[in-house]
């Protein structure tokens, strides 16, 4: 049975609250945006680079509480690393929104990251939480079309 | 909880028997996730009477046969219950003719039907379509389709804060450019009633054809389109606790009859050769294919349902269950109203503070509550209320204060959870 506090664990409240890194960059090198038409969940995604290493992250937009804890806990979990590290993270954020709702969780590696598994239970929820994770994908790869998870 | 101050007394009607009336509808007594569901998302879709589920059972049992075509006796059987549905449908509708009652998918195709076969023809570059600002999608997209095609453009009613069309300006906004207007009887995310049959006198006196969407009107209001002098009115079934994927387009014979045909294929022809097709008469020229017969027969059943209840008891409590959600959803803090129009059906969209409206849904949910949320498919109305979504709780007769007591105490949790 599904529980809501797997859900809104308290670190998910919180950054919804007061979300991390949510700002406009000044001279974004990278940007994309990001949409779920069905929930209207909308993220602008900004990363400034030093070379390959994310020097600076910014992230707008609105959306339900798990769409913006997820890019806020997004932006403080990128930040310092290099692209390659940013797109390993993204696919084990991905790995793990997407695999079965009672599949382990490495919550020593992915640190706070892990409380977004609370959304497996939920399945018409993990679009919400992987939305700002496929913008990020796509600002790295410097997709030009903006990203929908639908 | 606080007690309801302001709850309007019991209305002066005899309230309608609601635990016989919950006793016909089997999904009511089921339960989701634990707990007895609190099915307040009606406007989506409206659950369905025993009445309805034992016809298409029957059908599917006794009569099931290709329509209009065997000269057998099951045929015989099949094409008269489809077309005692369509008998029945006009009766509901009260048009003047059967020609005018085509089976259609839902309103969306019915609204598809007209932009296509009547507006394709007759716009021109320059033209205007005139829709109104609270329109669900279905009565924007079709016609944005034949604007873009045809050079036309749309037009739009505004609105007011609370809901409410702007009569005077859609007086303004009807020119020499208008042929037609595109308006929903009840608006499906805002609960407003538009004045159907003012906004059909003043097109009318211009000459200008209207279509209504009334696929949220038919479960709340008795329909009369010759009182409304609509021109084309559409339902979809499965709003009015009927089956999914079968509605009903009402057009004015005249209209109809100069149109093309929508859909080309069997059973809308009257001759076929390489060189030259003649259609059918109404109203089998718009029904090609092999049409959902256990649909139509389940609509029937749907619509005698209907014809069966006390209409002024079931209007009186509707109007209740209204008063006491809004009264109810007005006492808790943080939570805004949204479409307050004077003229309303008992649907109440909301947003909580500083929560997200898949929160909430997803909250309530947990407590059995089946809310909708999101933006309804009526984007523009979100962005006019600058809001990206909205809970809304939509209400049939079947509903009860009690499940308003139960979406009340299911948004407890929401303020606990984001507290």
């Amino acid at each position: 049975m599904a529980d809501l506090s797997d859900l809104y664990q308290q670190i998910i409240i919180e950054h919804n609250r007061s979300p991390r890194n949510f700002k406009q960059l000044p001279h974004p090198s990278r940007a994309a945006e990001g949409s779920n038409p069905v929930c209207g969940d909308q993220i602008r995604l900004e990363v400034e680079l030093d070379g390959d290493r994310i020097t600076d992250i910014g992230f707008q937009g609105s959306g339900c509480a798990i769409s913006q804890a997820s890019a806020s806990l997004l932006t403080g979990a990128v930040l310092g690393k290099t692209r390659p590290e940013a797109e390993a993270l993204f696919q084990e954020v991905h790995t793990m929104l997407t695999s079965g709702h009672d599949a382990p969780v490495d919550a020593a590696h992915l640190g706070k990251l892990a409380a977004l598994a609370g959304v497996r239970r939920f399945p018409i929820r993990v679009k919400c939480a992987s939305l700002s994770w496929h913008t990020l994908h796509a600002a790295l790869q410097a997709a030009a079309e903006p990203v929908t998870t639908e | 909880m606080t007690s309801v101050r302001q709850a309007p007394a019991p209305g002066t009607h005899p309230a309608p028997d609601l635990a016989r009336l919950r006793g016909d509808f089997p999904l009511l007594s089921t339960t989701v996730r634990g707990k007895p569901l609190v099915y307040l998302d009606n406007a989506a879709t409206s659950q369905k009477p025993r009445a309805v589920i034992e016809r298409i059972e029957r059908y599917y049992a006794t009569e099931n046969a290709n329509v209009h075509r065997g000269v057998y006796e099951l045929s015989e059987r099949a094409t008269a219950a489809y077309e005692a549905a369509r008998e029945k449908a006009r009766a509901f509708l009260n048009a003047a003719s059967t020609r005018e009652v085509i089976f259609v998918r839902g309103t969306t195709e019915g609204i598809n039907l007209v932009a296509s076969s009547w507006g394709r023809p007759h716009l021109q570059p320059g033209d205007e379509v005139l829709v109104s600002a609270l329109e669900h999608h279905s009565n924007i997209v079709p016609w944005q389709l034949a604007c873009e095609e045809r050079g036309a453009s749309l037009r739009v009613i505004p609105m007011n804060r609370r809901g409410e069309l702007l009569l005077e300006e859609y007086a303004r906004l009807l020119t020499d450019r208008t042929r037609i207007v595109a308006v929903a009887h009840v608006s499906n995310s805002l609960g407003t009633i538009n004045p159907i049959a003012d906004i059909v006198r003043l097109a009318h006196s211009r000459g200008v054809p209207v279509l209504v969407d009334g696929a949220q009107a038919a479960p709340h209001l008795r329909v009369d389109v010759q009182h409304l002098g609509a021109d084309f009115y559409t339902v979809s079934g499965h709003k009015m606790f009927g089956p999914t994927g079968i509605g009903v387009l009402y057009g004015k014979a005249k209209l109809l009859e100069a149109m093309p045909p929508y859909h080309g294929g069997g059973d809308m022809i009257k001759s076929v050769t390489f060189a030259k097709t003649t259609y059918a008469d109404l109203p089998a020229k718009f029904e090609a294919g092999t049409p959902h017969i256990a649909g139509a027969v389940g609509l029937g059943a749907a619509i005698d349902y209907l014809g069966a209840l006390d209409w002024e008891a079931v209007t009186a409590h509707e109007r209740d269950l209204l008063m006491y959600a809004t009264a109810r959803l007005e006492e808790i803090p943080g939570i805004r109203l949204v479409g307050t129009a004077a003229h309303k059906a008992s649907v109440v969209s909301f947003v909580v503070e500083g929560v997200h409206a898949h929160d909430v849904g997803t909250i309530v949910d947990q407590e059995g509550v089946a809310i909708r949320t999101g933006h309804h498919c009526t984007q523009p109305v979100m962005d006019f209320f600058g809001v990206p979504a909205t809970a809304r709780a939509s209400f049939a007769f079947y509903n009860t204060r009690a499940d308003v007591d139960g979406l009340v105490a299911a948004l407890e949790k929401v303020r606990k959870v984001f507290s």
